[in-house]
């Protein structure tokens, strides 16, 4: 091995509007390394990836191939200048067979043929289209596609997700042999296993910096999970959790081997009044679809859901709402009716049913907005349109939909993703005093730091499964992370 | 906190504007009157020619009594393109409720064939409202299909009716072509309908719900709507205002054809893209759309006295449309 | 070959269909023969060409609401050159001009980012103002060769000119395009636009090329009109609904990636077979008009609920 770093990305910053994503991010890849790049939920990786694959422009900092500036500003161009990246989702196109997706990104066909076999894929034909393909293929055909290039830097992103094992080794051992030949390889993942199998280094995002940059050895896990944590910020006071809580009598949500395939299996827990159940999950272990599926979106494969003793099957979210569950999605701008007032998106529930569709009751409106209003303490200064509010209040205005129409069962989808600490700090107490008035809260959130700070138990999700159940009152930061990562248990779920 | 202050001046005034569409829209009106008045002086203001009076009366009286059928089609691509719909069936289902209505007087008298009339206008509006709600087709394919399908109907009803000849109800002439101090009789309909659009726009759970679908509908689900039914009543709604449209406009023309009201489809979209309604959905104003219909009847008087084809009135109408909707996207940045 | 079969499966039902539609034309009306086909093969000209331009648009994942009236201005140029120079010159203006309407309706949709079908919408108005500024009333003449071009038989009886026209003119377009990277970057664009840009596709200039393809299709629709009426019409005809509805029974999916061109074509005969059977069957022709428009809606709602199952799998 050389020292000439194949690709040198320094000093990448970049702001959407107020909100900066990444403020100086560094990455380093010499010939022949694989550099896994690691980060908790919102430290700016995808961002990060976005600019170095060509997509994203960056506000300032540079990305370097081989010494010279990598041509960013479409992916054909960072393709020509020797990064190929291999997306979470495949990106290749759905009515095209294989030999059409080839010319279509003018990849060498005899190479991509090698590399397939070499993969352990033995019955794909080119005349296959892709959409009848199965995802694990689509994966391997993306990875082929990539090498087949002969890129000088590899990234591959989240690549072993939904891989099955066998795959997942030929998939490592072929980056391995590739990259002793000389290739670049930057490996985006969240499991450590595969990460300390393969990879050189680990260089660590918080916050969008660059934080630490460290070797792969004996018990770099710890010091990764360290680094990942960084410097706490004072969210405020520790719950008081209900330690007493009778949870003799009928849970107000009850889900049994609740399925849907692929995304999560095997999913049951038990949610009782007055308590705030945590799910502790890493981006895409399936909570969003289990999300999904309670607030009546999507329909179960599988398992059993009962809302006070009584099975219940949901066809809209409607139906969610009639048996009292109500929903809170982790995107604002899926919640919000952006163009529209305060007032109208809090009482949006209000005209919902047929029966309302008449003249509007205004007192009462007035009455159950205002008491949202007040409750949430919602800044008011802008409620022409929500969409000229800050972060943090249109939260409060999702949330407040429900306050208006009184809380049952809150399914809380990651209430405080990119909201400012002040706001952050007065919705725990929040979900603490609906808790305390008999309201039962599934409360997700890609902060763990949080689940000490509003729950009283959490259910820890891996791969699509409910791997422990943890009090959350006892719970540090540290153990939190590492059973977000799988290592507490074994690493059977994986 | 608040992002506000970071927008630039030219897109705070351009959503001022949008705010308060009626302000310049009048501004507009009004000066379009003073173009007009000065290609051909006395029109508008009497005096100038040498004739009694400050304004017209009658003149003024004319472009209202031509724009309220044009207005109230307007009402039903504004309470459509709130949903981020459209409706391109009324001009047909106005001709048709109109010819239905006078063809049936003749033979039935008054009150059933207007009742028939209305029942065929629901017919369409059901299958609209099944085919946007149920199926998801969008809204602009499907209310083309029914237009296309009524068109054939009222074809194959007019050979029916051949020999029965027709009857324009007293009532409805008299609404369409009397006056009264001055200004059509027309109003007599048309104030209260006007109040009772913006009233259902406005403080009615109804109307609440067509800006909300439009907004957001993925946001309106979430909250418990079941968007089919809302499309289904509007679309049902759309229909019976072009039937009465329709009636409105028989009385004022006083006399049947088979494409009766069809001319006055594209108008009626530009008004409602000239009075601020977003084709994309959550964002209009009725009242902006009855001013829209105002200026649309000048500039017709304008290009008629400027001697301009046909053709070109109608690419006019449509490169209005494009360039409103553009630079509503270019000001807003949304589609 | 059982590969071939299901992957045609949806052009080989249709092309059943047409011959059953055929052999039924020929039981109600034993005399029905090379002339009636040869009627049927005109009659459907205007429809076949208006039907691939929306094809192409709708395969990008686009939709072009302006092409009757585009055909409308290709028809009236045409009978207006016609009357004034030689013929093959102004053919050739024509197509261009056709290609030339649809580069600016792909590119006011690439540039103002605003939605095609509002897009079409208001250009279907501004094209056809176009045509009646061209020519106030139907008028003009055409070349009389261009007439003779889409009548009678070739080579041999049987052989409708018409069809042959229809065949060429697609082939020449379209074949050569389609197996082309730009072929490709349509279908790719329509499939998945963003798994496209990240195969490197230029996702505007394919969606402007494949709004152009739809614009020399329509000149060649316009060309056919102007055929087969010797003047120039600048009212558009009712080819809107007709196209898009035979491009939804042709297996072509709204909203984009799917199909091809022989599908919607041969949808384009089967509904002018049911039009001439019903005609045959002695059917008022405004009810057959209203036949017409049910049979096109409900083909639209059907390929709708299909595409939608199809898009939440």
């Amino acid at each position: 091995m050389t020292n000439t770093a194949l690709l040198d990305a320094s000093g990448v910053a970049k702001s959407f509007g107020a909100v900066r994503a990444l403020t100086d991010a560094r990455l380093t890849v010499a010939e022949g390394e694989i550099v896994a790049l690691m980060g908790a939920n919102g430290a700016g990786k995808s961002t990060f990836v976005k600019i170095i694959t060509g997509a994203l422009q960056p506000d300032t900092g540079h990305v370097l191939i081989r010494g010279k500036p990598a041509l960013v500003g479409s992916p054909a161009e960072a393709r020509r200048s020797g990064l190929v990246p291999v997306y979470q989702e495949p990106s290749l196109i759905p009515d095209l067979n294989v030999t059409d997706n080839l010319r279509l990104t003018d990849t060498p066909s005899e190479p991509f043929r090698h590399w397939v076999s070499e993969l352990g894929i033995t019955d794909l034909a080119q005349s296959d289209m892709i959409s009848d393909l199965p995802l694990a293929t689509l994966r391997i055909l993306d990875l082929a596609r990539a090498l087949a290039a002969d890129p000088d830097v590899l990234l591959l992103d989240e690549m072993t997700a939904a891989l099955p094992t066998d795959l997942v080794d030929r998939v490592l051992k072929t980056v391995r042999g590739k990259a002793n030949d000389g290739m670049g390889v930057i490996y985006v993942s969240h499991r450590f296993t595969e990460i300390s199998d393969l990879c050189d280094r680990a260089t660590v995002l918080r916050d969008g910096q660059t934080v630490g940059d460290l070797d792969i050895e004996e018990g770099v896990e710890d010091r990764v999970v360290e680094l990942m944590l960084g410097q706490k910020l004072d969210l405020g006071q520790r719950a008081m959790p209900q330690t007493t809580l009778a949870q003799s009598q009928t849970p107000r949500l009850s889900v049994r081997t609740l399925a849907a395939e692929p995304k999560f299996s095997d999913v049951s827990f038990d949610l009782y009044p007055g308590e705030v159940l945590g799910v502790v999950a890493l981006e895409g272990q399936g909570q969003d679809e289990l999300f999904d599926v309670l607030a009546g979106f999507e329909k179960p494969s599988a398992g059993r859901i009962e809302v006070d003793g009584r099975p219940v099957s949901f066809t809209h979210p409607a139906d969610a709402i009639a048996a009292g569950l109500t929903f809170v999605p982790g995107n604002r701008a899926d919640a919000l009716l952006s163009q529209r007032s305060v007032k109208e998106n809090i009482a949006l529930p209000f005209a919902a049913r047929l029966a309302n569709w008449g003249p509007l009751n205004r007192r009462h409106e007035r009455e159950r907005v205002g008491y949202a209003i007040e409750k949430l303490q919602i800044d008011t200064r802008a409620q022409g349109e929500v969409q000229r509010l800050s972060g943090g209040n249109q939260q409060k205005v999702t949330i407040g939909r429900w306050l208006a129409t009184g809380v049952e069962t809150l399914l809380l989808f990651d209430p405080t993703r990119g909201i400012d600490v002040r706001t952050k700090r007065q919705i725990y107490p929040l979900v603490r005093e609906l808790a305390e008035q008999g309201a039962a809260i599934l409360f997700y959130t890609s902060e763990l730091e949080e689940v000490p700070l509003a729950c009283d138990r959490a259910v820890v999700i891996f791969n699509g499964r409910v791997v422990d159940v943890i009090d959350a009152a006892e719970a540090d930061e540290q153990t939190l992370m590492r059973a977000a990562y799988g290592l507490t248990t074994t690493e059977g779920a994986a | 906190m608040s992002t506000h202050n970071a927008d630039t001046p030219v897109v705070r005034f351009g959503r001022y504007l949008r705010d308060n569409p009626i302000i310049p829209l009048l501004v507009f009106l009004v000066l379009m009157i003073a173009v007009l008045e000065v290609l051909r002086p006395g029109i508008v203001m009497p005096i100038r020619a040498g004739r009694d009076g400050l304004i017209s009366t009658f003149w003024v009286g004319n472009l209202i009594k031509f724009a309220i059928p044009l207005a109230m089609l307007a009402a039903c691509q504004v309470l459509t393109m709130l949903t981020a719909g459209i409706d391109l069936s009324v001009g047909v289902v106005a001709t048709v409720s109109a010819f239905v209505c006078a063809t049936l007087s003749a033979v039935w008298g008054v009150t059933p064939a207007i009742l028939v009339a209305l029942a065929a206008a629901l017919a369409v509006g059901v299958v609209n409202g099944i085919g946007v709600g149920l199926v998801r087709v969008h809204p602009l394919i499907m209310t083309l299909g029914t237009g296309l399908i009524a068109t054939g109907c009222l074809q194959v009803y007019q050979r029916l009716v051949i020999n029965a000849g027709t009857h324009i109800p007293e009532f409805l002439a008299w609404l369409g072509t009397g006056r009264t101090a001055g200004m059509p009789n027309g109003l007599i309909v048309f104030v209260p309908f006007a109040l009772f659009i913006l009233w259902l726009m406005r403080y009615t759970g109804f109307g609440r719900l067509l800006f909300a679908l439009g907004s957001n509908e993925h946001a309106a689900k979430l909250s418990g709507v079941r968007a089919w039914q809302v499309y289904l009543a509007l679309y049902v709604l759309s229909s019976l205002i072009a039937a009465l449209a329709g009636l409105l406009y028989l009385g004022m023309i006083r006399q049947t054809s088979l494409s009766l009201a069809n001319p006055l489809l594209l108008p009626s979209v530009a008004a409602a893209v000239i009075g601020g309604t977003s084709i994309f959905g959550g964002r209009g104003s009725y009242a902006g759309a009855i001013v829209g219909a105002l200026i649309l009847r000048v500039l017709d008087t304008m290009l008629t006295l400027l001697q301009m084809p046909e053709g070109a009135r109608t690419a006019l109408f449509g490169l209005i449309i494009l360039a409103v909707t553009a630079l509503y996207v270019r000001i807003t940045g949304t589609r | 070959m059982s590969r071939f079969v299901r992957k045609h499966a949806w052009v080989s039902g249709l092309a059943a269909l047409l011959v059953v539609l055929l052999v039924v034309t020929k039981l109600i009306q034993p005399s029905f023969g090379v002339s009636g086909l040869e009627s049927i093969a005109r009659a459907a000209l205007p429809f076949a060409f208006a039907t691939a331009g929306m094809a192409v648009v709708v395969i990008v994942g686009g939709i072009d609401l302006s092409v009757a009236s585009m055909m409308a201005v290709c028809a009236v140029t045409a009978a207006v050159l016609m009357e004034r120079m030689a013929g093959i010159p102004a053919l050739i203006i024509v197509l261009g001009l056709g290609l030339a309407m649809g580069v600016i309706n792909g590119a006011l949709i690439v540039l103002t980012r605003v939605p095609d079908i509002v897009v079409t919408l208001a250009m279907l108005f501004v094209w056809e103002g176009a045509a009646l500024l061209i020519l106030e009333s139907p008028g003009g003449a055409t070349a009389d060769w261009l007439e003779h071009a889409i009548r009678g038989s070739f080579v041999f009886n049987g052989l409708p000119k018409a069809f042959l026209v229809i065949a060429l003119g697609i082939a020449i377009v379209w074949l050569p395009i389609r197996r082309t990277k730009l072929g490709l970057s349509i279908y790719a664009t329509g499939s998945d636009e963003l798994a496209a840009f990240r195969s490197g596709v230029a996702v505007g200039r394919t969606k402007i090329a494949a709004y152009g393809i739809c614009g020399l299709f329509c000149a060649m629709g316009g060309l056919s009109l102007a055929a087969l009426t010797g003047i120039g019409e600048p009212v558009p005809g009712p080819y809107l609904m007709a196209s898009v509805a035979a491009v939804v029974l042709g297996g072509v999916v709204l909203g984009g990636g799917k199909g091809g061109l022989l599908g919607p074509i041969i949808a384009v005969f089967i509904l002018r077979i049911i039009r001439t059977i019903l005609t045959l069957l002695a059917v008022d022709p405004n009810v057959t008009t209203i036949i017409e428009g049910t049979i096109m809606v409900a083909v639209v709602m059907l390929g709708t609920a299909a595409s939608l199952r199809g898009a939440r799998r």
